[in-house]
């Protein structure tokens, strides 16, 4: 596709930077096979055949196109702008996450790869990996952090059945960002013939662009769908961020349509006043961490600090690097919902749409809830509902002061 | 001539040791190290996620960070080991971003002051090189890279231009405190790196005892060793001077004689 010369669509640079973000922030050992990477990952661009293949998977393996689905009883209860969904909770392993793993496994065996390495924080990604590499028929180790392992047991146990190893890690705080810490030790001492597949649109250069590209399905489609069903493009995207694979994947697309206007939700947790978060944008600095530049949580020192967001799969302290300057340069704007803002959210979406949302999408929908209002009855917001809930009704549960 | 020159141009290789700062009685640990034959000291920059470290130096990083170790400790802790060892080069070494938490200019400007000669940087990869390299050369401060097995011939020149103070080849693909390599490939690598650079080369990683140090000592110009010695500050706390020593004496008898048969 042409991109005009003041697009927002042409980042990163060839050194992998968007503006002062992003970048290959690694260990020399890996340096070699990141550089690797970025030509095996240009050469499958190019390949037709790659792209048959990834679209041919995605369509009847994960059960793409994802319906538009518009909302008729939310809409009615917010009483402002007709809300849709993107309906990606409704993808084979209950996610988003498996658009991006579909893409990269296809590039692990492209390169002759035998072993796949994953981290992941709700298990979302860990699922979606240890799945295609079961449909590949390659061993799968996960890293997992041990917090998380305990938080999320049902999604351990899905793994195990998938056939994927999963190490408990127990350094640092024992949670996504520490499994990333040790999935990058793993690939330093097994550089020959492992693959390591990034869950989110993080890490050093060409992992954000990639990830992003494989995800941009989801707007790719949703863009098509809103205009055959509605002659128009949306007047608002909205979408929750962890590392940033959902949002992206979806805003993308959209990037050079002026008027449609894009929100970022980051998890607020107990709220941006404290430390009990997981807003990098919002309440964190610039630095590097996970071989890019970009948004942290981190104290004076530089020290990374660890987030916290009823979400596991918001949980993380940093951002993907193209955030951070969609975020400058004043293109997306960002916000930030708490703990029991998104449990609210969905609880409603529950009621009135008969769609146990996950905890994750549950953040844009509280985002939703607030915006719609403000806004006229014929305008449109679209929410990406990139996870389903049944990982988290434990967690609901339990904030609910149910017993199960 | 440098502090560096004049470590690795005595007639015998020079032996490098790494410990954590802020891990234990730091001073005293270094002045052991020193007094024992040390010819350069890297001191550990704590960071919460040092993502290319085994398990001994994950955990004196949070033991250090646990204590409350902050950045201003550290520089104050290269400060005085500078006033008290006037000629012994000293290296920080640690991860980006506390180094580049207060920008570059902060950081360069703290070192020089603390009689800093070197910074290895172990997530800044040449292409990166813009984040801190240009700034520690303003301010006198050696820029130090590193070469690993994975860096092949048409990378090796990349990695040698702006490198200063030493080359630090990494023996293994892997992290610190792990497996040691094959000899006879540390002697082809280091001699790959020697025929296209005047820097003197200092092998490191994986290497623990005083038979592996005079091994490499044999092909290389320094020896590093630091997983062996920062387990001893986590294991003898106020007792790690006396066994720091024990070690390193070993360890420096074994580099300095090696070539001598
Ligand atoms: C359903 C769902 N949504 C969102 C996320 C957050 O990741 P990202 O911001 O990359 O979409 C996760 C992560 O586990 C997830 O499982």
């Amino acid at each position: 596709m042409n991109t005009p010369l003041n697009s927002f669509r042409n980042l990163p640079d060839e050194r992998g930077h968007f503006g002062q973000f992003g970048g290959r922030y690694v260990a020399e050992t890996l340096m070699p096979l990141v550089l690797d990477l970025e030509r095996e990952y240009r050469a499958a661009q190019a390949d037709p055949a790659f792209q048959a293949e990834f679209d041919d998977l995605l369509e009847h393996y994960v059960g793409r196109p994802s319906p538009l689905y518009f909302a008729p009883r939310l809409t009615e209860e917010l009483g402002g702008a007709q809300v849709w969904f993107k309906r990606d909770e409704l993808n084979h392993t209950g996610a988003h996450k498996i658009n991006n793993c579909i893409g990269q496994i296809l590039l692990a065996i492209r390169m002759g790869k035998t072993r796949i390495i994953a981290e992941t924080g709700a298990g979302q990604h860990g699922v979606a990996t240890a799945t295609v590499c079961a449909r590949f028929g390659l061993p799968c180790v996960i890293y997992m952090g041990a917090e998380d392992v305990k938080r999320q047991s049902p999604n351990v146990f899905r793994m195990k059945l998938l056939g994927a190893e999963v190490v408990p890690v127990t350094s640092g705080g024992a949670t996504l960002k520490d499994a990333m810490n040790e999935g990058l030790r793993d690939w330093v001492a097994n550089v020959h013939d492992t693959f390591y597949i990034i869950g989110t649109a993080a890490g050093p250069h060409p992992y954000p662009e990639m990830v992003r590209n494989f995800q941009s399905v989801i707007g790719k489609e949703a863009r098509a769908q809103m205009l055959d069903r509605t002659g128009r493009l949306p007047d608002l995207l909205v979408a929750a961020i962890g590392g940033g694979s959902n949002a992206l994947g979806l805003f993308h697309p959209f990037l050079d349509d002026p008027t449609v206007k894009m929100l970022g939700v980051e998890a607020a947790g107990h709220g941006l006043d404290g430390d009990e978060h997981a807003a990098s944008l919002l309440g964190g600095t610039p630095g590097v961490l996970h071989g890019n530049r970009t948004y942290l949580l981190q104290d004076e020192d530089g020290q990374i600090t660890e987030g916290h967001s009823i979400s596991a799969g918001l949980d993380y302290p940093g951002i993907g690097p193209e955030h951070a300057w969609l975020k400058e340069s004043g293109r997306v704007d960002y916000t930030a919902v708490t703990d029991e803002e998104a449990l609210d959210a969905f609880q409603l979406l529950c009621a009135t749409e008969g769609i146990i949302p996950a905890l994750e999408p549950s953040h844009a929908i509280a985002a939703v809830k607030k915006v719609a209002p403000t806004m006229p009855k014929d305008s449109i917001i679209l929410a990406n509902l990139c996870g389903r809930g049944d990982k988290d009704i434990f967690t609901v549960a339990e904030r609910l002061g149910v017993e199960l | 001539m440098s502090r560096f020159a004049a470590a690795f141009g005595k007639s015998a290789p020079a032996l490098v040791c790494f410990i954590t700062a802020g891990d234990g009685d730091t001073a005293a640990n270094l002045d052991a190290l020193v007094e024992a034959g040390a010819d350069v000291i890297e001191l550990g920059m704590p960071f919460t996620d040092p993502m290319a470290d085994g398990p001994a130096i994950q955990a004196a990083n949070l033991r250090s960070l646990g204590a409350g170790t902050t950045t201003h400790d550290v520089f104050k802790i290269a400060f005085e080991f500078r006033e008290r060892h006037k000629d012994v080069p000293l290296v920080l070494m640690g991860y980006a971003n506390p180094m580049v938490r207060r920008g570059p200019e902060w950081f360069g400007s703290q070192c020089a002051a603390a009689g800093v000669d070197g910074v290895i940087c172990v997530d800044i990869p040449p292409e990166e090189d813009d984040a801190l390299g240009p700034t520690l050369r303003e301010f006198g401060v050696a820029p130090i890279r590193l070469a690993t097995p994975t860096t092949d011939a048409a990378r090796l020149p990349q990695v040698l231009a702006g490198s200063e103070g030493f080359l630090y080849y990494v023996s293994v693909a892997g992290i610190t405190g792990k497996q040691q390599a094959q000899i006879e490939s540390i002697e082809a690598n280091v001699a790959r790196i020697k025929q296209s650079s005047d820097l003197p080369v200092a092998v490191g990683f994986g290497v623990r005892t005083p038979e592996q140090a005079a091994a490499i000592a044999k092909v290389a110009d320094g020896v590093v060793v630091g997983s062996a010695l920062v387990e001893i500050c986590g294991e003898y706390g106020a007792e790690a001077p006396a066994k720091l020593r024990e070690l390193t004496s070993a360890l420096a008898q074994a580099v300095h004689t090696a070539r001598q048969d």
